[in-house]
């Protein structure tokens, strides 16, 4: 058998085929399509005819039965019936088994088919009506085609011409069939040519190669006008940026191709599933380099299988939920700045998050109390975890052992990136961006740290410069660099620092070059020393010893030569979210928290609505409950419950923490003093955790205190005063009759300063703060006078004990009591902190002991002032 | 959209059995910090001089960064590094033995490179037992030459860190 011919044979074969599934499936749903029956018709009569030729029997017979059944359905001899296409796509199936054995094995593959024909020709042969008498053309006119591809094969280029000849039939009514499933006009293309693609990767090695030569040159004559090379060398320059364009379109192929299979896969898993599934798919048409396809091909199988099998509910649920009973499954691409967007989405259940928070237990990805920390999306978006097996729900369809995690692994290692947003009852989406081509890229060439840096033109936004003497319109928060940009307030990174090089113009007044970057759906500001030209670069991969390293993501050989590295956006985000970047302000706080280590509080962590969680000390806690929702009854604006014969009144920290559902428990967090209580409303506790208390960003919001890292995770914690308060505004004017006793109050976290600050002067008391004993003991050496001081024990610089051993060294007579507060325990820290000369040495914090506690001390004080 | 099929002739080594033998007792030797070492003859792509080498910021230490080898990007090791010896002191700059592994290039910076050694007679002899812990992975074995010793490194695990 000639070689040749054979290989013609099946790659025609092949590509035909792969639109046959869709033209049958389409078939199903329009049975009266007489065009199309003609187009399946001839697809299997050229297979047929030609395994004639070339002497494949065993296929030959497949697809002349199968062909028969079309024969009869395209005379109106047989009614087009989910059962007969099914049959036909399985003698499809059949001939591409056939198929694939002959490619891989040169022969043709031994296989008995008799069974599959004797139910073919059954079919064909069923009576079933004799209404054909449809004008199609005679039988004589696929015979012509036929022989066609076996005129053609020797010649390479051709199978075509007689494809036009055929369609004549067919042409007419063309414009009416949909535009993904139009086989007529993919198959007389007289203009093509078949390609191996070897070829065309080679060419595009060579072209890269042409391309880094090229900007070398380019390079060398620079600035010299004069050269007798700038002319010829502009004009390479002209031709091989056309040529490289050039080379890039023959290897972009519509998103389509990607896609051909999905109706199949579809069809076959509503019957499978009893499900009924609607398929649509937009932006077929939208094209994307050859590897990136193939990157995709799988993921986005599987994400469409994923929305088919698991994503819609079942017929019956669809109903009772009122949503049509069809579900909908929608594909669409579309190109936005130099990238393919395709959304996957589906109008189906959504995604438990509480289900994935389970799983994720249970196959230890996460711990029970990590897992309770997470907000919705953060749970849904487990399923891309790694390990996230889908063991429970594996079905014939979507239990191939392909994770999620290995879609999103298989899209990340192309450059781009996945996101799903679920909302329950509405539907799941998931979102890929990728890159439109690989191999060669646009950057920008920056130096940093005496180095150079490229960083790819997409995920640039501008450019900004702010000039030296206008330095200061960058501001810092926390010693974290910002500007605003616009309406925009952008964080700025030093790119220098975090690559951990030497900032070679430390202290120098020159002007700050920012490249404004886009990470995800966030900007962020890169400080650079210097930025350069914007040059095609030719993305070679990293070694296996730097991919590990995410603020890479690739190297590429500069015109000059030099190796440079490629920077990834999204890495140095990432890295950026997980703290690792160095900053100053992260040494500090890096410092800050040793001093607390062994400092632990515990917390109370809560969700709050709205996605968010918050946190409050334990202490400060005087229960949890949980109120079956229609105890909770409403006087006016007010939310109460009646709880042991009082009322307790509640208040939602979030109007979306309320829960409105009848027969659910509603929890609620009670803060209490003496006889008096007001339930925080809450959407769920979610855990206490016992860690270093830092706040790291002090908040101007009524309410929260500031941002803490609880659990990993940027927690608010919550002013508890506030919101006992605003539940009782009278709770505390009851006793704001007291006192004009000034008490100090000395702690290094600025959350217990806060917090024991709030509480004394809800008390009435006038309340100066210090950060630390070093500046308490400025003060008093100032002359400032206080009739209480409260001091932290664990301090930086001079300790609590330090501090009331020198304050006990004062003469002087109006010497105020000291109440040691502190979050250490242990047996002799008592007697330490008396002998050191504190009245009272209490733990963090119980506002009630608190509070009494200093009421007493400071009762004390006015007798013995009086008496003196 | 297909891929024809081509046959084609495994490609690679079309050395003859002779040839190979003979590689197999042969090393590139090099000294890093006075100590001689040899990496195998037919794993070495070529030696080079001195080098410009681009950083690579947040890789390991014993990666010096990425030379360009007419258009082929490769990775540097600093072997000194690698053995925990001091760095090359004053501004005398290291040599390139380019070593192919896994596909990918890697060249290995050292202070000087000899010439090849045969060894064919002697027999490799295991690491001795007071080695330094971190050079034991790395090292194959010890040829006895004449006058001095030569450690064989172990490529595979050198690359692997």
């Amino acid at each position: 058998m000639d070689e040749e011919i054979l290989q013609e044979f099946l790659a025609e074969s092949m590509e035909n085929l792969s639109q046959l599934d869709n033209e049958i499936v389409i078939l199903e749903k329009r049975p009266d399509d007489d065009d199309l029956i003609a187009s399946i018709f001839r697809t299997i009569h050229t297979i047929k005819g030609t395994c004639g030729f070339i002497g494949l029997t065993g296929l030959g017979s497949v697809a002349h039965a199968t062909e028969n059944v079309l024969g009869r359905m395209r005379d109106r001899e047989l009614r087009v019936t989910p059962t007969s296409i099914s049959l036909i796509l399985e003698g499809v199936d059949e001939i591409k088994e056939l198929l694939h054995g002959l490619e891989t094995t040169g022969q043709e593959p031994v296989r008995d088919n008799s069974q599959l024909i004797a139910r073919l020709d059954e079919l064909m042969q069923s009576a079933d009506g004799d209404a054909g008498d449809v004008p199609v053309e005679s039988i004589d006119v696929p015979d012509e085609i036929s022989e066609a591809p076996v005129e053609a094969t020797p010649v390479t280029e051709s199978i075509t011409p007689p494809t036009v000849e055929d369609s004549k039939p067919v042409a007419a009514p063309t414009n009416t069939q949909e535009e993904a499933v139009d086989p007529s006009k993919k198959s007389i293309s007289d203009l093509s040519i078949r390609v191996n693609v070897d070829v065309l990767d080679s060419l595009m090695n060579l072209v890269g190669e042409l391309v880094l030569t090229r900007n070398q040159l380019v390079q060398m004559v620079r600035g010299d006008d004069e050269s007798i090379f700038a002319a010829p060398i502009l004009h390479l320059n002209r031709v091989t940026t056309d040529l490289q364009e050039g080379v890039m379109k023959t290897r972009m192929q519509p998103i389509g191709n990607a896609w051909g299979k999905l109706p199949r896969l579809v069809r076959d898993l509503a019957q499978q599933t009893g499900k009924l599934i609607e398929l649509d798919m937009r932006g077929a048409e939208t094209e994307l380099d050859r590897t990136v396809l193939d990157a995709i091909k799988d993921p986005l199988t599987h994400m469409v299988r994923n929305s088919a099998d698991h994503g819609l509910e079942s017929t019956a649920d669809r109903r009772a939920a009122g949503k049509p009973e069809a579900g909908l499954v929608r594909l669409n691409a579309f190109h936005e700045g130099g990238h393919v967007i395709i959304c996957v989405d589906d109008d189906g259940a959504g995604i438990n998050a509480e289900r994935v928070r389970q799983k994720a237990v249970e196959n230890g990805i996460l711990t029970d109390a990590a897992a309770a920390g997470m907000s919705e999306k953060d749970l849904v978006n487990l399923v891309f975890a790694p390990g996230f097996s889908t063991a429970k729900e594996i079905s014939s369809v979507s239990g191939r052992g392909v994770g999620m995690d290995v879609v999103k692994t298989q899209i990340e290692r192309i450059g781009g990136t996945v996101d799903l947003t679920s909302r329950r009852g509405i539907g799941t989406e998931v979102r890929i961006k990728i890159p439109l081509t690989l191999a060669i890229i646009s950057a920008l060439v920056v130096e940093s740290g005496g180095y150079s840096f490229a960083i790819p033109q997409l995920t640039i936004v501008e450019l900004v410069r702010v000039a030296a003497e206008d330095r200061h319109k960058i501001e810092t928060i926390n010693r974290n660099e910002v500007y605003r940009l616009r309406d925009r307030l952008l964080p700025l990174i030093h790119l220098d620092r975090e690559l951990g090089l030497d900032d070679e113009h430390a202290g120098e007044e020159r002007d700050v070059n920012i490249v404004v970057v886009q990470a995800g759906d966030e900007q962020f500001g890169l400080i650079v020393s210097e930025v350069f030209d914007t040059e095609e670069i030719v993305v070679k991969p990293v070694g296996h010893l730097l991919k590990d390293i995410a603020i890479y993501q690739g190297t590429t050989i500069l015109g000059d030569g030099r190796v440079i590295m490629i920077l990834d956006v999204a890495g140095i985000a990432a890295q950026f979210d997980g703290g690792s970047i160095t900053t100053e302000a992260e040494r500090q706080r890096g410092e800050a928290d040793q001093e607390h280590a062994g400092n632990t509080t515990t917390m109370l962590v809560f969700d709050a609505g709205e996605d968010s969680t918050m946190a409050v000390p334990l202490s400060l806690v005087s229960r949890l409950e949980e109120f079956p929702t229609e105890t909770i009854e409403r006087t006016g604006e007010r939310m109460v419950v009646q709880y042991r014969d009082n009322l307790l009144p509640l208040l939602p920290i979030h109007p979306t923490a309320s829960n409105d559902a009848t027969d659910q428990v509603q929890p609620v967090v009670v803060f209490s003093e003496g006889d008096r209580s007001m339930g925080l409303v809450v959407k769920e506790i979610l855990d206490i955790r016992e860690e270093p208390l830092v706040i790291r960003m002090p908040s101007s919001r009524p309410g929260v205190l500031g941002t803490a890292i609880i659990n990993n995770k940027a927690t608010d914690v919550i002013d508890a005063q506030y919101y006992v308060e605003m539940a009782d505004p009278d709770w505390f004017q009851k006793k704001t009759q007291s006192s004009d006793e000034r008490v100090l109050v000395i702690d290094d976290s600025v959350f217990f300063r806060q917090l024991v600050t709030t509480t004394l002067e809800t008390a009435g008391y006038h309340v100066s703060v210090c950060n630390s004993a070093v500046d308490a003991v400025e003060a008093i050496e100032n002359g400032e006078h206080f009739d209480l001081i409260i001091s932290d024990i664990e301090m930086p610089m001079m300790d609590g004990y330090e501090f009331a051993q020198w304050y006990q060294q004062r003469s002087d007579d109006m010497r105020a009591p000291l109440i040691a507060l502190t979050s250490l325990s242990g047996a002799g820290l008592e007697s330490r902190a008396q002998q050191a000369g504190f009245a009272r040495c209490l733990t963090k914090l119980n506002t009630q002991q608190f509070l009494s506690c200093v009421q007493e001390l400071c009762h004390q004080r006015g007798r013995q002032g009086a008496s003196a | 959209m297909s891929q024809s099929a081509t046959l084609t002739a495994p490609s690679g080594s079309a050395d003859s059995i002779n040839d190979q033998l003979d590689y197999l007792n042969q090393f590139v030797s090099f000294s890093v910090d006075g100590q001689l070492l040899g990496v195998p003859v037919n794993s070495v792509q070529e030696v080079l001089n001195p080098q410009s080498i681009t950083r690579t910021p947040k890789a390991k230490p014993e990666i010096a960064g990425l030379l360009n080898l007419r258009g082929q990007i490769v990775t540097a090791i600093d072997l000194r590094k690698r053995l925990k010896l001091p760095a090359l002191e004053g501004d005398r700059q290291s040599m390139n033995v380019v070593v192919r592994f896994n596909d990918e290039s890697y060249s290995l910076l050292v202070d000087e490179v000899g010439e090849v050694i045969n060894v064919s007679g002697e027999t490799l002899q295991p690491p001795p037992r007071n080695l330094d812990a971190h050079w034991k992975p790395i090292t194959s074995g010890v040829y006895r030459l004449q006058h001095r010793l030569i450690v064989i490194i172990n490529v595979t695990n050198l690359l692997n860190f």
